[in-house]
């Protein structure tokens, strides 16, 4: 049965509730958080309708630069580590059989799927004082005292890793499982050593995918939210936070809505140099 | 050669470790006889996990959240099957505009979702009401059937549906004996990946309800406020055995492999799948 374009409204019918439910809960509730940005607020966490610019304006102050420049920081750095964990174990993952693939795979989706207070958890405990990491060493011999490893940028770091790392692997594999085997068998025949084919022939092959999975790390680090919370120092708080604490502690929804609408623009603009660098790949290719 | 196939092992070994060791951490404290946050574990007890469904407060929030799991996944699942029919059925390039809208909210960071259901419902009047969180968790998490049910679409063999109605099978009848009888096993892994999302999800059911009910994140945040009870790490710990048991079920019943993205599985599969590096 070929694609038949719909010819009466009739054929429509079946776009109807997916269309209405998509406009009603997700256009508008978007298209009011717009709105409320521009709102002017008012004492008591009451705002009026207006069309300011203060609450855009209060983006250039220290403090938020600070905050900023901190998430975006934090979200680099995660890319950055997942994806040098991500690569090669991914690689190596397509390589193996397809049965523990499929049980790495469970594995890694439980882990993506896990909740961010569970995650923050888990690491608070291996990183504490009396249940932790260092309780280990101390039993080997190799610490004096257990420590407690949290809370500080490095927990959040870790954490925030941990919890990338999954998502990186799993948007890096379909290209990577697609990749022809045959490259690297030649460059083998031809007498590279694994490693070497790895770095001279995979990574260059991959290397739009690599960008964009690079870009999706960062926009999903930058989401994050308790583990900052759970394992920093207030100085380690990210974006989402602050958001959050406008929105619900300070009860200032028309900044918490000016900076929602800010971490779109930033994410959006990511996501279509990702579509982009895609295009360009289906031109080449 | 033998050094590299180590290599191999020796990454999948530190990978698997870094994985699973705050898990196995959590497991081992949930058993801990006392009230106390201790490893290794001393003593052995279950009574932690018992108290998920003695403690009211731990019951409630139990119940809460598989009841806004089950609703809105099956939500998600409503609006993802009729939108990638028709996306597979029509051709209509414009209607993408909602395949583009339904994936954006999974895209963006969750507290842009999380802040437009807050500012939403509040400005409806309907903030604090137990269903917002079902419809706002169904929105953000469509994402999941849609694009298992779009690949179950994508792989669908159109010569068979051609056959149909070739014997004159209106679209209805094409859709209940055809159509949704091969598509069923992607939407029910959509299904399962909404669920288990939405069971672990904090910050769109915190903004949406927070205030007037807990689920089982929230409650698991709450608590870890006023400092560590060994009922969290054995909730947790229930969370993460039901997560993975879900995704193993996925993966019994359907090619995991191929719903991630890779090639589907060759009949002789592994051996052929897998050439020698060694």
């Amino acid at each position: 049965m070929r694609r038949e374009a719909p010819r009466s409204w009739r054929d429509y019918l079946p776009l109807a509730f997916p269309a209405a439910m998509l406009i009603v809960f997700f256009v508008v509730p978007f298209g009011t958080m717009i709105v409320v940005s521009f709102f002017r607020r008012q004492q008591a966490g009451f705002y009026t309708p207006d069309f300011v610019f203060t609450n855009y304006a209060r983006f250039l102050t220290p403090f938020f630069a600070n905050v900023l420049g901190f998430s975006l920081w934090l979200a680099i750095a995660v890319a950055a580590l997942s994806m040098i964990i991500a690569l090669p174990f991914t690689y190596l993952l397509t390589r193996a059989p397809r049965r523990s693939q499929t049980a790495w795979l469970v594995a890694l989706l439980s882990i993506l799927a896990l909740s961010e207070v569970i995650i923050g958890f888990a690491w608070s405990t291996l990183l504490s004082r009396t249940a932790g990491l260092t309780n280990l060493l101390v039993a080997v011999g190799l610490m004096d005292a257990p420590q407690a490893l949290m809370p500080g940028f490095g927990a959040v770091l870790t954490a925030i890793v941990y919890q990338t790392l999954p998502y990186t692997i799993l948007v890096l594999y379909p290209t990577m499982a697609r990749l022809d085997p045959t490259l690297a068998e030649s460059a083998r025949t031809l007498g590279a050593s694994p490693i070497r084919a790895f770095f001279t022939v995979v990574l260059p092959v991959q290397r739009t995918s690599i960008i964009a999975t690079l870009i999706m790390a960062f926009i999903f680090a930058l989401g994050s939210y308790l583990l900052p919370q759970i394992l920093g120092r207030p100085q380690n708080w990210t974006l989402s936070v602050l958001i959050t604490d406008q929105a619900i502690y300070q009860s200032n929804m028309p900044f918490a809505a000016a900076m929602a609408v800010f971490l779109v623009l930033v994410s959006l603009g990511l996501v279509g140099l990702t579509l982009l660098l895609g295009q360009q790949r289906e031109k080449t290719s | 050669m033998i050094s590299s196939r180590f290599l191999a092992r020796l990454s999948f070994a530190v990978v698997a470790v870094f994985l699973a060791a705050p898990l196995v951490v959590i497991g081992a404290v949930s058993v801990n006889k006392k009230q106390m946050l201790n490893f290794p574990p001393q003593g052995f007890s279950i009574d932690w996990f018992a108290q998920i469904f003695t403690d009211p407060e731990w019951f409630r929030a139990l119940i809460a959240s598989l009841v806004l799991a089950a609703l809105s996944a099956a939500l998600a699942v409503a609006i993802a099957l009729p939108l990638s029919w028709f996306l597979w059925r029509r051709d209509a390039p414009w209607a993408r505009i909602f395949q583009v809208l339904g994936v954006a909210p999974f895209t963006l960071p969750p507290v842009i979702t999380a802040l437009g259901f807050l500012t939403f419902w509040a400005a409806s009047g309907f903030y604090g009401q137990p269903w917002t969180a079902v419809i706002a968790h169904a929105i953000f998490f469509v994402t999941l059937p849609l694009v298992t049910l779009s690949l179950g679409f994508s792989s669908l063999d159109r010569s068979l549906v051609e056959a149909a109605a070739v014997m004159g099978a209106d679209d209805r009848v094409v859709f209940r004996t055809v159509v949704l009888p091969l598509i069923l096993p992607y939407a029910v892994s959509g299904y399962a990946f909404a669920f288990v999302l939405s069971l672990n999800e904090y910050i769109v059911a915190y903004m949406t309800i927070g205030f007037v009910m807990e689920t089982l994140p929230i409650k698991i945040f709450n608590a870890l406020r006023y400092g560590y009870t060994p009922t969290m790490a054995a909730v947790s710990f229930l969370i993460v055995t039901l997560t993975a048991l879900v995704f193993a079920a996925i993966a019994r019943f359907s090619d995991l492999p191929q719903l991630m993205g890779a090639m589907p599985a060759q009949n002789d599969g592994d051996i052929k799948a897998t050439p020698s590096r060694d």
